[in-house]
């Protein structure tokens, strides 16, 4: 019997606990706009989410009477059992009236969360549903073209590598990433080409693909594996296509053990800070501009559900308060890289370089553009392999 | 009391009011109709699991391999879905995934079952193996055969069409088929505890399986049922993840449930009667965790933490009960 009264107690005690913590303070009375931010990693990644979380500080500093939450590391792994909709919920509950998802994973949850809050806007970042028109009246999409920015990072890579040997740390295979691996490429073999003036055929360009926006130990391959096996193997350029910073990482330490190796990280404009010696440059995304007008457009009552990828400003790609897409360049870069590739980005803003321009052949050696002919937005959003001239997988096998 | 205490300093440690901290706790799980609806969501799998492990524990086998037997329901349950995508009969397909689910679940845990008996295999390292070898048949699935096209993620499979999801309460979340399994669960091992032979049976194999032999039954052979009615109710669990909670298969798709209904189980000193109520428990702290970094600026595993010290204090309790009351209990 004494057993039972053990558990008893402690199931009394339980309740107990319960109702005397349910009673809560009442929130203030003037009413910020709130909005809500899902993050699929850390806020202080250095990477992709931290990207997202700063543009949210930007916006509570530039958009008077806002007022950000979020929750971060939103992905299966690292929270077990919840699901988009459900923290969408959280988020309403919490008085958001505006939900910026950030990951291409969670398109289908945000989606859900859509249909089942009408009355909430939502801004799925990366997304394309309102081009497959599958999304509802309350969600809108953007993205900014990173296609620049790769194209500056591969540029920088083949100006800079010994081995003419380039490896692209790549996430998961989908449209996204094979179009900003294929950037990079683009950049890349430009250089080689029409910089260097060395045969195209001699740059091997080789992509590993972990399965994920990030390391989960046990299901992606590691990064800082992959990393390693690229610089072991005569890739003297890493470049990162991940949400975190593990190129750069290891770049420094072969840098401290004394090899000539760098590396591209991405995402971030913070990206190299501890890693400077080992560090080209970052391709960086500053979404404080598209934010704020997703942000004053909900506020107002002038929603639209619109596809929106915005661009670097050609005047000044690195000015945080009009470019979405930037690059930084590192203090590694070479000064004789970091001249031709100012060069190559007042090409690019003029369009004297245009490098989505046929002849450019897919993997299998379909044709992906014909001579003379310029991708379409819809063309490079939406590419079906990787290019001919880069190895690495297009799909899974 | 000293949990009550321990938790609440971890929680000043952390920088947090801990009142503040606990009230969001309770306030994030069951706050509102959808937070019960999360929770319960959360409880289902949760019971599930841990209604199995009762099979195991009362005949003194620790089936640590639940996770792998979760993953593997999940795994049948999706391919039998995927023949069900367009198909003209989708509530059959539905309907077939279940029993899947369990026999995935079940040939799994028998596995481990073998081993033990018949491999001499301790069951604990036979069942944590097959968890390593279930989740890489699912990583294995998911970037290979069953990819979404031209795609090669990790982040899961399609989602499957609505018309082969388990129903939902509008508004809430909740699939109250998955609530009903959960419950007749419950109910089915409430019976079999107190009325079977086979209940009884297990008990006595698992208190003295040479008795039981002198009897002339063997307990090996009880040992293997245990396990697959074990793993038929993981199975169960992962089929609900995939058909009512996920609508896809993704690589965590046991969500840690497996692992988390052990120590439900311990927490509710092995009984029956208290384990839907611990479930409940863990599937707030599960649901309310995530209050802690959206309000407080916390990390969220802290709920972990509270977690992981109630299941302490509880076990260091049973312990404590148990020597108090030796002279009449012993055992």
């Amino acid at each position: 019997m004494r057993k039972n009264r053990g558990w008893v107690f402690f199931a009394v005690s339980l309740v107990i606990f319960s109702v005397a913590f349910c009673f809560q303070p009442a929130e203030g009375s003037d009413k910020p706009f709130i909005f809500g931010l899902l993050l699929v990693g850390p806020y202080n990644d250095h990477g992709w989410s931290q990207a997202h979380y700063e543009a949210g500080l930007t916006v509570e500093k530039k958009v008077p009477g806002t007022k950000m939450i979020y929750i971060d590391k939103v992905n299966p792994a690292d929270r077990p059992g919840v699901t988009i909709p459900q923290l969408a919920d959280d988020l309403v509950e919490k008085g958001a009236r505006l939900i910026i998802a950030n990951s291409d994973d969670m398109k289908d949850g945000t989606r859900e969360a859509a249909r089942l809050h009408p009355e909430i806007h939502f801004l799925h970042i990366s997304g394309d549903d309102v081009l497959t028109k599958k999304a509802p009246s309350n969600l809108a999409n953007l993205m900014g073209k990173m296609e620049y920015g790769k194209m500056m990072a591969g540029f920088a890579a083949a100006m800079t590598t010994r081995t003419g040997k380039i490896g692209y740390l790549g996430p998961l295979i989908n449209e996204e990433t094979r179009r900003l691996a294929a950037a990079c490429f683009l950049g890349a073999r430009y250089a080689w080409e029409h910089v260097l003036n060395r045969d195209p055929k001699a740059l091997d360009f080789k992509v590993t693909w972990i399965g994920f926006w990030f390391n989960i130990p046990g299901v992606t391959a590691d990064p800082t594996q992959v990393c390693q096996n690229f610089f072991n193997t005569g890739y003297d350029v890493v470049i990162s296509g991940i949400d975190t910073t593990e190129a750069v990482v290891v770049a420094k330490q072969k840098k401290q053990e004394g090899k000539a190796v760098w590396a591209i990280p991405y995402d971030y404009i913070g990206a190299c800070e501890g890693a400077s010696e080992a560090c080209l440059g970052v391709p960086y995304f500053n979404w404080g501009p598209g934010y704020i007008d997703f942000v004053k457009g909900s506020m107002s009552g002038n929603w639209e559900s619109k596809w929106v990828w915005l661009g670097p400003d050609w005047n000044n790609i690195n000015n945080p308060e009009t470019s979405t897409v930037g690059f930084l360049p590192g203090p590694a870069l070479p000064e004789k890289a970091k001249a031709a590739l100012e060069g190559f980005i007042k090409d690019l803003g003029s369009q004297k370089a245009v490098l989505f321009k046929g002849p450019l052949f897919y993997q299998d050696g379909s044709i992906f553009l014909k001579e003379g002919e310029v991708a379409t937005d819809a063309q490079i959003w939406y590419m079906k392999q990787l290019l001919k001239g880069m190895t690495g997988a297009s799909s899974a096998q | 009391m000293a949990v009550f205490g321990f938790t609440t300093g971890i929680l000043m440690l952390a920088g947090a009011p801990p009142m503040e901290a606990y009230g969001l706790l309770l306030k994030g799980s069951l706050g509102s109709g959808k937070k019960v609806g999360a929770v319960l969501t959360a409880w289902v799998p949760l019971t599930l699991c841990a209604v199995g492990l009762l099979y195991t524990f009362r005949i003194a086998l620790w089936n640590i391999g639940v996770e792998g037997q979760m993953i593997m329901g999940a795994v049948f349950a999706t391919a039998v879905l995927r023949w069900g995508v367009e198909s003209r009969l989708p509530l059959f397909y539905l309907i077939l995934a279940f029993p899947a689910a369990a026999l995935g679940g079940g040939l799994w845990a028998m596995g481990a079952g073998l081993l033990k008996t018949k491999g001499g295999v301790h069951e604990i390292f036979a069942g944590l193996g097959l968890n390593f070898v279930a989740q890489g048949i699912l990583l294995y699935l998911i970037f290979g055969p069953w990819k979404r096209p031209g795609v090669a993620s990790m982040s899961g499979t399609a989602p499957f069409p609505p018309e082969l999801w388990l129903s939902s309460v509008s508004g809430v979340r909740l699939s109250p088929e998955g609530v009903f399994l959960a419950a007749a669960a419950l109910a089915v091992t409430v019976w079999m505890f107190r009325y079977s032979r086979l209940g009884l049976v297990f008990k006595a194999a698992g208190n003295n399986p040479t008795a039981v032999m002198l009897f002339g039954e063997k307990p090996g052979r009880y040992m293997i049922l245990a396990m697959v009615l074990a793993g038929a109710f993981a199975g169960l669990a992962g089929g609900v993840q995939v058909a009512g909670v996920y609508h896809r298969l993704i690589p965590s798709i046991s969500s840690n449930y497996g692992y988390l209904a052990l120590l439900v189980v311990m927490l509710s000193n092995y009984r029956v009667a208290l384990v839907p109520a611990v479930a409940f428990f863990f599937a707030c702290l599960n649901v309310g965790g995530i209050q802690l970094p959206m309000v407080l600026k916390i990390d969220s595993s802290l709920a972990g933490v509270i977690q992981g010290a109630w299941v302490l204090a509880a076990l260091a309790a049973v312990a404590w009960l148990r020597k108090e009351g030796r002279p009449e209990e012993a055992r």
